[in-house]
């Protein structure tokens, strides 16, 4: 509707567009000028390439950041049964009183699991294994004790409660020793607070920075088509149509941006992989560096559009207005 | 349709471009505006086309006040007005097509649509092969008849053209102020700015005269 000719019909009504047209034109529209902002983007393609490398690059740090503190964690999740207690039992106890104290431990409240090795058992094993196997067949008797591994209930596997239960657990007459490694395990816990804090930071740090480059790159665009904007706003263009197309572009920035960052991530973990498996085989273990998975690749590219959307709209709110004609 | 009511507009800085001026244009009617350059002529149609606001008065269009149109408004006020420049103001790195269709794009029509409505427009000022051109190949007269056709392609109730005979030589001027005498005829309410005497002086049209801000005549009482 015109607002000062009450008569007067604007184009959409009166070449008779049904609501439902216009709603799918105003979609093609967009699409329209989407395609047309890629165009304009591809026009200066080392210029663009560049906004979108410094976005793309800028996201690929903390997206590898959080694959190693990713990796890091599912460690921490194998060993969880770090917490798990060892009781050495005195040599002198029976197999009928070892078996006792088993179930006797086996019902307590604290306590989810215990895992009995039997030291006939366990002597056999190591004969096996160790190769020392005449040399122990030369001793008189088993020098091995028995052995109850026991797994705290899942509340109880924190350090404190678990050192105050291994306290608990050697006033027990049948305990000879108690171990419990948790310090490392504590180390490990501390230094991937420390990396996913310092994650969180640098994380903030580069997507601020992102949304500075983006938008200040989108003002650039916006000064260099100043006359173009003026016309447009001489002849009725609302700011929301004339934003439209500097939206787009920031949009496809974070989307081509996102891709790079995704290439640039498999990259860099593809280089320290190797060295990841070099020190698992030290370890003699099968651990392997696992990348970004689908979702966490969508929810990059997400973060990388959110970014260039959200630095187009800023620059786009303050000086799309700002152009006023003379 | 344009009314003014002892309207005065000072700018920033003291000048006072517009000092009590009231006038009212009826519709349909065409008439020129003259004056010497910083007479004000500028400054009365940016008024109009709400590129600025009064200082002091009323500014009404078809009844309504300009006043009580909010800064999100403006933009479906110049829809209703076509505008012409001197210097055209065409975007040199479109087609002829894509610059007369801007209006009609702004307002939601599909390309398709737009067409039928842009060849029709630039039939009638004598372009209707140049569709592909870039402004830059042509003509300045013609670069004017883009501008013109691109300020009546979504048939505008009201046109205001600053100057458009300005660069041109006499006969390129009537031919235009010919196209502008074709809208009148179809009821299209016409203000034309411009210091060329000589070609009011042909044309028998109502003459507003502006002097350092003030109507000095408004076309209606004969010249003492």
């Amino acid at each position: 509707m015109s607002l000062l000719f009450r008569s007067r019909q604007q184009g959409a009504q009166q070449v008779k567009i049904s609501g439902f047209r216009r709603f799918v034109m105003f979609w093609v529209h967009n699409a329209q000028q989407a395609v047309a902002s890629l165009g304009e983007l591809a026009r200066y393609p080392l210029a663009s390439l560049m906004t979108m490398a410094v976005l793309g690059l800028s996201l690929t740090l903390p997206a590898t950041l959080y694959v190693v503190v990713k990796n890091t964690e599912t460690i921490g999740a194998d060993w969880q049964h770090a917490s798990e207690i060892t009781l050495f039992l005195r040599k002198d106890l029976s197999q009928q009183e070892v078996s006792t104290f088993h179930k006797r431990l086996s019902l307590s409240n604290d306590v989810e699991s215990v895992r009995w090795i039997d030291k006939n058992e366990a002597l056999q094993e190591f004969r096996e294994a160790s190769g020392f196997g005449d040399a122990l067949n030369a001793l008189e008797n088993n020098p091995l004790p028995d052995v109850l591994l026991v797994l705290p209930v899942a509340n109880k596997r924190g350090t404190a409660q678990a050192q105050a239960l291994a306290q608990q657990l050697s006033n027990e007459r049948e305990v000879e020793q108690v171990r419990l490694d948790l310090d490392w395990l504590q180390r490990l816990e501390a230094l991937l607070n420390l990396v996913r804090d310092g994650l969180l930071a640098l994380a903030t740090l580069l997507c601020v920075a992102v949304v500075l480059i983006v938008g200040n790159t989108i003002r650039l665009n916006i000064n260099s088509k100043r006359d173009e904007i003026m016309v447009m706003k001489l002849v009725g263009a609302t700011d929301g149509f004339i934003q439209r197309p500097f939206l787009y572009t920031g949009v496809w920035y974070g989307f081509v941006g996102g891709f790079i960052a995704w290439l640039a991530t498999a990259m860099v973990i593809w280089w320290i992989s190797g060295a990841v498996a070099d020190i698992s085989e030290l370890y003699q273990s099968q651990f392997r560096l696992s990348g970004l998975n689908f979702n966490e690749m969508m929810v990059l590219w997400l973060v990388a559009i959110g970014l260039g959307l959200l630095g187009s709209y800023i620059a786009v709110r303050k000086h799309v207005r700002t152009i006023e004609p003379q | 349709m344009i009314k003014f009511e002892q309207v005065s507009k000072t700018y920033p800085g003291g000048f006072q471009a517009l000092n009590n001026v009231s006038f009212h244009l009826e519709p349909g009617e065409m008439a020129f505006l003259t004056g010497h350059s910083g007479a004000g002529k500028s400054t009365l149609l940016k008024l109009i086309s709400m590129m600025e606001r009064p200082t002091a008065g009323r500014v009404l269009i078809n009844g309504h006040d300009l006043k009580r149109i909010n800064v999100r408004q403006i933009p479906y006020v110049r829809r209703d007005i076509g505008m012409i420049f001197q210097d055209h103001r065409l975007l040199m790195d479109k087609t002829v097509l894509d610059n007369v269709a801007l209006p009609l794009l702004i307002e939601g029509y599909s390309m398709q649509e737009a067409r039928k409505r842009v060849q029709a427009a630039l039939e009638k000022v004598g372009l209707g092969d140049k569709l592909r051109h870039y402004p830059m190949m042509l003509s300045g007269g013609e670069q004017q008849r883009v501008g013109i056709a691109r300020a009546v392609v979504n048939k505008p109730p009201l046109l205001l053209a600053d100057e458009p005979t300005g660069n041109l030589d006499p006969k390129l001027s009537s031919e235009i102020i010919k196209l502008f005498e074709d809208f009148n005829r179809v009821g299209v309410s016409v203000l034309i700015a411009t210091h060329d005497l000589g070609l009011i002086a042909r044309l028998r049209y109502r003459t507003l005269t502006l002097r350092d801000g003030r109507m000095i005549n408004d076309g209606l009482q004969e010249e003492g």
